[in-house]
């Protein structure tokens, strides 16, 4: 088989994915939805929070924006979780591995369907803010920024669903372990820069929490405008998970098909 | 048989798993290119176990298999690529349209463009769901999901094609049209097939030989003809007017073979050399017991099944079920080293 066909393989396999995500309205508009209806709440419920001094901007919807981009991007790991494991248990993983597949390929047209899902809550979330008032201050290209590091942070955490359902080859185990990604999400600076968190374990536990850079990475771009280090840290908490993650997914592959 | 004539062929062959049972205990058996094998038993005896380790799937615990003249731990790719198969369940993805399934299957095995669309119209066509192509697979009834499959599996024009119990759950209108497209395959393609099936008419019908297969051994094969000759004697069942005189039938009918599984009303025997129906019917007018119904069972596959294992496959199925090997197949931890 010729080189191209690494790339016809994973062409249509990334079309594949990303078809059968877009089919399926109950794993997207969730995906899309509930990340704003926690950032209306948030927004309603602690805009207060702005006057406490050193808060960083006096709008607490654009300081919330971010987390609807990161809580969005959580989704992909139950997306993808889900998907792979249906794959798994409908026997659609045997019928592809009888074939000359690649395991590259189909790692990378799994993430195919990662990232359109990662596109459309990203895209969906920047209109929201454009409609509602959010300023992007490092304007367009941070925009483009924001857009980017979302996608790297799907990337991350679909590659984690993807590996608890190819480790565990059921559904039920992703739909489990997606309330622990969620508890990350609480325990990061989601709803307070962390230099405003008075309780000390909770500062120390969102200081060594990954999300919070995410979250800090993205806010910048929107409050800030170009920090270099917050953007350094947010990408490379959101590449490293991405690297991980992927890792542990191939090497999870690799065990789940044990072709001979 | 000479070696090129052979498409399939396993010796000791084993499969163990960490947390079950041995699904696989010590198969032997040859193929010939061109035939038509049905292996046949009930749930949990080892078929799709067998199946997975031919397919490349599942590598053996023990033991050799060569398919297509090719070692299946050592050549799996070579393998792959001479095999085609429909496993247990029509491994579909409900929301893609059966064109999109051959689109995937046919790029797959390198098909591009035009070569990839001539080859799903004639495939579509041959499975008769070129109706149907741009439907998604979620609608698609069991029969039409199973003919896909088949459809599926014979994109790359394999020489030799895995059905794992191709019909079950189908109605008796679909597992016909799939019987006629099997019987189309090998008189016309000549192309080898290893069918697993639970059902006894159906690898009556198809198999030019069959193997029967519990608890991962082999107990009989040979060509169905041959193996119910062997078994060679008829069976008596009579079901009595009165349910009360069921205990003098069965007495009755003890005379003259040894007693078989029937219905709960009726006594059923295997006919014992020299014994005749007109003899059973003698002895039971001369007692005096009023028949309701008399048949004259000749042997069958069943029969088989139970002369060797001492059971009935119709009803080994449930209790061989209990440890499911596509369980521990799913779990690659349950693998045995």
């Amino acid at each position: 088989m010729s080189r191209s066909s690494l790339a016809l393989q994973v062409g249509v396999l990334a079309r594949r994915s990303v078809v059968r995500t877009l089919r399926q309205p109950a794993m997207v508009i969730p995906a899309v939805l509930f990340p704003l209806i926690l950032l209306s709440i948030n927004s309603g419920g602690l805009d207060s929070a702005t006057r406490i001094p050193g808060f960083p901007t006096d709008s607490y919807f654009q300081f919330a924006l971010a987390l609807a981009f990161v809580q969005g991007a959580l989704f992909s790991s139950n997306s993808a979780g889900t998907n792979v494991a249906s794959d798994i248990e409908s026997g659609f993983l045997n019928r592809l591995a009888l074939t000359p597949l690649r395991r590259l390929a189909l790692m990378l047209g799994m993430l195919g369907g990662i990232l359109a899902l990662g596109l459309i809550q990203a895209m969906t979330f920047l209109g929201v803010g454009w409609v509602f008032g959010a300023e992007f201050e490092a304007g367009i290209p941070g925009a483009l920024t924001i857009v980017a590091l979302s996608l790297l942070i799907s990337l991350g955490f679909g590659c984690i669903g993807a590996f608890v359902a190819l480790r565990a080859g059921n559904g039920e185990a992703v739909q489990g372990a997606f309330p622990l990604l969620f508890a990350a999400l609480f325990l990061s600076s989601m709803s307070l820069p962390r230099n405003l968190i008075e309780n000390d374990w909770f500062q120390t536990v969102a200081t060594w929490n990954p999300v919070s850079y995410m979250l800090e990475g993205i806010r910048s771009l929107m409050i800030e405008g170009w920090d270099p280090e917050a953007l350094a840290l947010g990408f490379a908490c959101a590449g490293g998970i991405a690297l991980l993650s992927l890792l542990a997914a191939s090497s999870a592959l690799r065990t789940r098909m044990v072709r001979t | 048989m000479a070696e090129r004539d052979t498409a399939i062929e396993a010796v000791g062959l084993v499969r163990e798993f960490k947390k079950g049972p041995r699904a696989v205990d010590g198969i032997d058996l040859t193929v010939a290119a061109g035939e038509v094998y049905g292996f046949l038993g009930p749930n949990g005896a080892g078929k799709s176990t067998t199946v997975h380790m031919l397919t490349t799937l599942l590598p053996p615990t023990d033991g050799v298999a060569r398919v297509a003249g090719h070692d299946v731990v050592k050549e799996g790719a070579a393998v792959r690529g001479a095999i085609g198969a429909a496993l247990q369940e029509a491994a579909l993805d409900p929301f893609l349209t059966a064109r999109e399934h051959m689109k995937l299957q046919t790029a797959m095995h390198g098909m591009r463009g035009a070569e990839g669309r001539e080859r799903t119209d004639e495939l579509l066509e041959r499975v008769g769901l070129v109706n149907a192509a741009d439907r998604r697979v979620g609608g698609f009834s069991g029969g039409m999901k199973r003919r896909l499959d088949l459809a599926l599996a014979l994109v790359h024009g394999p020489r030799i094609l895995f059905l794992d119990e191709p019909t079950t759950g189908l109605d008796p209108q679909s597992r016909k049209a799939l019987w006629a497209e099997v019987r189309r395959l090998t008189a016309d393609d000549g192309v080898t097939v290893f069918l697993t099936t639970q059902y006894l008419e159906e690898a009556d019908v198809l198999a030019d030989r069959v193997g029967i297969i519990d608890n991962g051994r082999i107990v009989a094969e040979g060509t169905p003809e041959a193996l119910k000759d062997e078994i060679g004697r008829p069976s008596v069942e009579a079901t009595p007017c009165a349910a009360g005189e069921l205990e003098r039938t069965n007495a009755v009918l003890g005379r003259f073979g040894e007693d078989v599984p029937g219905s709960p009303k009726a006594a059923a025997v295997r006919l014992e050399a020299g014994a005749q129906l007109a003899d059973v019917v003698r002895a039971l007018d001369a007692e005096g017991i009023e028949i309701q119904d008399l048949q004259l069972h000749a042997p069958s596959l069943d029969d088989v099944f139970l002369a060797k294992t001492g059971r009935s496959l119709e009803g080994a199925a449930e209790a061989e079920a209990t440890e499911s090997e596509d369980r521990a197949e799913r779990d690659p931890d349950a693998l045995a080293a």
